[in-house]
């Protein structure tokens, strides 16, 4: 049996809960593709190896790192990036709510892959306590380290479900 | 990244023929291939995805053993039942490993395929100092740079790399197998062998080689020994999580008598106990000699200390790396008292 090797390959996805096609080469990262091609940039560019978390998405509700994850990877997944967090009439998130509430960001730069990590973590209930959300929060990096806030609003946000 | 073309496998046995190509690669997570590719580690022209292969996934319960499939996730098998239940130390590895997010992509298939995480090695290329895995033969600059973080058991003066799988060493502990496919059709390969070290690879005549996987042969999935003793797998890293190991230490124990295991207080005798080390070597690093001698011992630090020192006597560390030997005694002794319920 011979497999069809691609250069260019037609991919459907749905993001943000809007069904679309896009043509890629291979080899660009869902990362790249949400901010060079659907013009979405709340998910960043930090380290490009898995290690920051900045780039943190989910991909069928499931929290990834967009660096390590190929669009043709996506097919058929629904995405759902920072841009798709708000209702649609613009109101915050609750986990968005719960970070403004706590202050729990300085710069600002790790906050969008902080949020989409914080809603999967209380999605798959790993907020049992400080050391709980502490331990699962752990693949978002905070140079400003706002950590004691982060937890708190996670905390906060879980008690809101 | 460098450009590639990409196909999607419709069966394992397709992806065994696409192999015969040595310029293919196969792609499960892609938390390493990735980043090999941006490195210059990995160079091949083309990429078989096997995410959709149905047939490499789920967690079973078959007869005596467990079954993973070679795409489970590490987040899938540190939190599946069957796993934590009956391969305890396996569950505590992954859950142990990266972080939340890579955990839902990297799969025990592609785990244990992980390069050395040597600084050295990780370099972009064009890599501005010797390294043998780059360079065949360029000689080690780790060796003759930093190097406290690299292996006290069966390194060459060619590379001093450890393998830092955290799962590896759970799998090597729990007495493994890992389901093979190749060009020759299925096979099993026993983890406490699936990893060689720098010296068995060059008695082997192929010094670069670091695992017994052959060339076309894929991953399919693992079979465990189910096993109801109790497990542990202690990690020393330097901060409390999202962080490759110093070193780390899994174990099982099984005690004498009846209720033992609920009591697992002073006085316990360990019946059985299998025990493996963690980035000490590029393989995972079991003690046959303390296992050997562990069944009688009390389940005490003070009783288990010499045993553990014994069965390490041969460890020959770097210069920058002692400390290693005696963290990893010390992590050895609490996996043990873990696994036995002292904690």
């Amino acid at each position: 049996m011979t497999l069809d090797f691609a250069h260019r390959m037609d991919v459907a996805l749905r993001l943000n809960g809007r069904d679309l096609t896009t043509v890629v080469s291979p080899r660009t990262t869902l990362l790249d593709w949400l901010r060079e091609e659907a013009g979405l940039t709340g998910a960043k560019k930090g380290c490009n190896e898995g290690a920051c978390g900045t780039c943190t998405v989910l991909v069928d509700g499931r929290r990834m790192n967009g660096c390590l994850t190929l669009v043709v990877q996506c097919a058929g997944r629904a995405v759902t990036t920072v841009e798709g967090l708000a209702g649609p009439d613009g109101g915050l998130h609750p986990v968005q709510r719960a970070f403004a509430d706590h202050d729990a960001f300085q710069c600002g730069y790790c906050t969008p892959g902080q949020l989409m990590s914080a809603v999967a973590c209380i999605a798959e209930g790993h907020t049992a306590d400080d050391a709980s959300v502490r331990e699962w929060m752990s693949g978002n990096i905070c140079r400003c380290s706002a950590y004691p806030q982060i937890t708190a609003a996670v905390l906060a946000a879980r008690a809101q479900r | 990244m460098r450009d590639f073309a990409y196909a999607r496998a419709a069966t394992a046995a397709s992806v065994v023929s696409t192999l015969a190509d040595p310029d293919t690669s196969v792609i499960a997570g892609g938390t390493e291939l990735l980043n090999w590719f941006r490195l210059g580690i990995a160079d091949v022209g083309r990429v078989v995805d096997i995410g959709g292969l149905d047939e490499l996934r789920g967690i079973t319960r078959d007869g005596d053993d467990v079954r993973i499939g070679a795409l489970a996730t590490l987040n899938e098998i540190g939190e599946h039942p069957l796993v934590t239940r009956l391969a305890g130390a396996l569950a505590s590895a992954c859950l142990q490993a990266a972080s939340a997010q890579v955990r839902n992509r990297a799969t025990i298939g592609g785990n244990v395929l992980q390069r050395t995480r040597c600084p050295y090695f990780r370099a972009e290329e064009p890599v501005p100092w010797p390294c043998h895995k780059r360079d065949p033969g360029s000689g080690c600059a780790s060796l003759a740079g930093r190097h406290e973080r690299q292996a006290i058991f069966g390194w060459t003066p060619g590379c001093v790399a450890v393998q830092p799988s955290d799962p590896a060493v759970a799998l090597a502990a729990l007495d493994a197998r890992a389901e093979v496919l190749g060009p020759a059709g299925p096979r099993t390969i026993s983890m406490r062998e699936f990893h060689l070290t720098q010296r068995e690879a060059a008695d082997m005549g192929e010094p670069l080689r670091e695992t017994r996987l052959g060339p076309g042969e894929l991953i399919t999935g693992y079979r465990l020994p189910a096993s109801t003793d109790g497990q542990a797998y202690v990690k020393v890293r330097e901060r409390a999580s999202y962080e490759y190991a110093i070193v780390s230490a899994a174990a099982t124990v099984r005690l004498t008598g009846d209720g033992a295991r609920a009591a697992g207080a002073d006085g316990q005798r360990i019946a059985a106990a299998r025990i493996a080390l963690g980035s000490v070597a590029q393989r995972p690093w079991r003690l046959p000699a303390a296992e050997a001698e562990l069944p009688g011992t009390p389940l005490t630090r003070e009783a288990l200390t010499p045993v553990i020192e014994r069965a390490m006597a041969d460890a020959a560390p770097l210069p920058q790396n002692g400390f290693k030997v005696t963290m990893a005694r010390a992590a050895a002794v609490r996996s043990l008292l873990e696994a036995g319920g002292v904690s």
